[in-house]
C-alpha cells in the first residue's frame, strides 16, 4: 500500500468510527464536562462577586461605625461644655448668693452695732446725767452750808441756764 | 525549525534505506540457495509504517507470529467475502480467489484472481486492517477516559475535579480558553467545542499511542494519510457549512481592483485554491510529521542489524547503543511532537471555522 495514496477503505471505517466518536463523545461527554467546567467557574465567580460584596458591606458598616462613633464624641464633647457652663453658671449663681447674703448679714449686723452703740450712749448719758446730778447733789451739799456760796452757785447756774 | 530538520532527516533517511533496499536485493538474488530470510532494512521499515491485513508481532526464526484481522471484500463476481486474513498465510497463499499482490503495481493490495493465477478485477476491499484496528483501539481508550470523566464530573457537580478528571480538565480547558476561545471568537466557540475536542484528543492519543511498540499499540494511525484526510474533511466541511455572505464574497468577490477579476478571475482563483488548500495541508503536514517520526525510530533500529551484516556481529552491537540513544530521543521528540501536532490541527481547525463567519469591518 502506497503512502501517500489514501486507501478508500481505510476512508470509510475512518468516518464511520470517527463519526460515532464524535456523536457519543458529544453527546455523553462533551457536554456534561464543559458544563461542570462552565459551572464551576460560574460559582467560583459567584463566590468572588459576593465575597467582594461583603468586603464592601464589611467597609460600609465600618464606614457607619465610624460615623457613629464621630457623632458621639462630638456630642459628648457638647454635653461636656454643656455641663462645664451649668457647672460655671451654678458657681457664679452661688457666689453673688453668697454675696449678697453676707452683704445682707453685714449690713444687719451694722445695723445692730448702731442700735447698740445708741442703746450704750443713750445709757452713757443716762449714767453721766444721773452721776451728775449725784455729783451735783454732793457738791450742792457741801456748798450750800455756806450762804455765800450757795448765793455765788446760784448766781453762776442762773448765768449758765441764761446762756442755754 | 523541527520541521526542517525532520524534512532533511527524512530525505536522508529515504535516500539511505532506498540504496541500502537495493543492495539488499542483489544479495538476495545470489544468495536464493539458503531461504532463511535476509534482514532487508528498507522493507523493514517500509512494513512497519505502513498498513497491513494482519498484525504481525513478532518473528522468531520461521515463525512469524501476527494477529489475523477479518477481510471484506466485495466483487462482482463473488458478492461479499468475509474470512480472517489467516487464510492468506501472510500472503503466501490464495484463498477463495482472492489473493494479496506482492509486487506490481497493486502491491499489497488484494486482488481477485483466476484458477490460472492471472489478476481479473480489483475487488472493493473494506477490510479491517492494521490501521483500522489502532483506531479502534484509540476509540476504545478515548471512550473509556472521557465517559469516565463526564461521569465523575456529573458526580462532582459543584466540586474539585478528581483523579482522571483532574488530568484531563487542564487539556480540556486549554483547547478551550486558548485555541477556541481566541480563534473562534466568544460568541460562537461553544458549538465548535465537542469537534475541536474530540479531534485534539483523537490526535494526541493516536500519536501517543503510535509510540508504545507492543500490541495493540504502535498501529501508525496518525501517519497514515486516509485517516488525516478524513480529520481534514471533517474540518473541511464544517468550515463550509458554518460560512456567512461574507466568506463566499471574500472568494468570489473579493474587494480588488477590478482588472483581477475581469475578464480572468484571478483573485477568485487564487481564493478558491486556498479553501482547497487549507485541509489539504491539514492532512499532509499531520500525516508527514507522523510517519517521518516512525520512520526515523524504525530506521535506527534497522542500523544495527544493517551494520551486523555488513561489518559483523561486533559492529551491530557497538551500533546499537548509539542506534538505541538516537531512538529514545526520536521517541522523547516525537512525544513532544504527539502533543505540538494534535495542537496545530486543532488550532488550524479553529481558525479556520473563525474564518469562515468573518465579522464585516472596514
Amino acid at each position: 500500500m502506497g503512502f501517500v495514496t489514501p486507501d478508500y477503505g481505510t476512508i470509510f471505517w475512518m468516518l464511520i468510527i470517527f463519526g460515532i466518536v464524535l456523536f457519543i463523545l458529544k453527546k455523553f461527554a462533551w457536554g456534561p464536562i464543559l458544563k461542570a467546567l462552565k459551572d464551576r467557574e460560574h460559582s467560583i465567580a459567584d463566590a468572588l462577586n459576593s465575597a467582594e460584596k461583603a468586603r464592601k458591606e464589611v467597609a460600609g458598616l465600618k464606614a457607619a461605625n465610624d460615623q457613629i462613633l464621630t457623632e458621639a464624641r462630638r456630642e459628648k464633647d457638647v454635653i461636656l461644655k454643656e455641663a462645664r457652663d451649668i457647672k460655671d453658671k451654678i458657681i457664679a449663681d452661688a457666689k453673688a448668693q453668697a454675696n449678697a447674703e453676707a452683704q445682707k448679714s453685714i449690713e444687719y449686723a451694722k445695723q445692730q452695732i448702731e442700735a447698740e452703740k445708741a442703746a450704750a450712749i443713750n445709757d452713757i448719758k443716762k449714767q453721766v446725767a444721773e452721776l451728775s446730778v449725784i455729783i451735783a447733789e454732793k457738791v450742792i451739799k457741801k456748798q450750800v452750808e455756806n450762804p455765800q456760796d450757795q448765793e455765788a452757785l446760784i448766781q453762776d447756774m442762773l448765768k449758765d441756764m441764761k446762756l442755754n | 525549525m523541527i520541521r526542517t530538520i525532520r524534512a532533511l532527516l527524512l530525505i536522508l533517511i529515504v535516500l539511505f534505506t532506498g540504496q541500502v533496499a537495493f543492495a539488499e536485493e542483489e544479495a538476495t538474488q545470489t544468495n536464493t540457495t539458503t531461504h532463511s530470510e535476509e534482514f532487508n532494512a528498507g522493507k523493514f521499515v517500509i512494513e512497519h509504517v505502513s498498513d497491513a491485513f494482519e498484525w504481525h508481532i513478532l518473528t522468531i526464526g520461521e515463525t512469524h507470529i501476527s494477529v489475523p484481522l477479518p477481510v471484506i471484500l466485495y466483487s462482482s463476481a463473488k458478492g461479499w467475502n468475509i474470512f480472517m486474513s489467516s487464510k492468506f498465510h501472510h500472503g503466501h497463499e490464495t484463498y477463495n480467489g482472492f489473493r494479496i499482490e506482492q509486487e506490481g503495481e497493486n502491491e499489497g493490495k488484494i486482488v481477485e484472481v483466476n484458477e490460472q493465477g492471472e489478476v481479473i478485477d480489483l475487488p472493493v476491499d473494506l477490510s479491517i486492517t492494521k490501521t483500522v484496528v489502532g483506531i479502534i483501539v484509540s476509540v476504545v481508550i478515548l471512550l473509556f477516559i472521557f465517559l469516565n470523566i463526564a461521569r465523575s464530573a456529573k458526580k462532582n457537580a459543584g466540586k474539585a475535579p478528581s483523579g482522571m478528571q483532574n488530568l484531563f480538565e487542564p487539556i480540556i480547558l486549554f483547547v478551550r480558553d486558548d485555541v477556541a476561545r481566541p480563534a473562534i471568537g466568544e460568541k460562537r466557540y461553544e458549538k465548535f467545542m465537542p469537534y475541536l475536542l474530540t479531534l485534539f484528543f483523537f490526535i494526541l492519543v493516536n500519536n501517543l499511542l503510535g509510540l508504545v511498540p507492543i500490541f495493540p499499540f504502535g498501529a501508525n494511525v496518525t501517519g497514515n494519510i486516509a485517516v488525516t484526510m478524513v480529520l481534514a474533511l471533517f474540518t473541511f466541511f464544517i468550515t463550509t457549512f458554518n460560512t456567512n455572505h461574507h466568506y463566499w464574497k471574500e472568494i468570489y468577490n473579493p474587494e480588488v481592483p477590478w482588472w483581477l477579476k475581469f475578464p480572468i478571475p484571478l483573485m477568485p482563483i487564487v481564493e478558491l485554491t486556498g479553501v482547497i488548500t487549507k485541509p489539504v495541508v491539514l492532512m499532509v503536514r499531520l500525516f508527514a510529521n507522523m510517519l517521518a517520526g516512525h520512520l526515523i525510530v524504525t530506521v535506527f533500529v534497522s542500523l544495527i542489524f544493517i551494520f551486523a551484516k555488513l561489518m559483523g556481529g561486533p559492529a551491530g552491537y557497538g551500533v546499537s547503543v548509539v542506534s538505541i540513544l538516537f531512538s529514545v530521543f526520536m521517541v522523547l521528540l516525537d512525544v513532544l511532537v504527539s502533543f505540538i501536532q494534535a495542537y496545530v490541527f486543532t488550532l488550524l481547525s479553529a481558525l479556520y471555522f473563525g474564518m469562515a463567519k468573518p465579522e464585516h469591518h472596514h
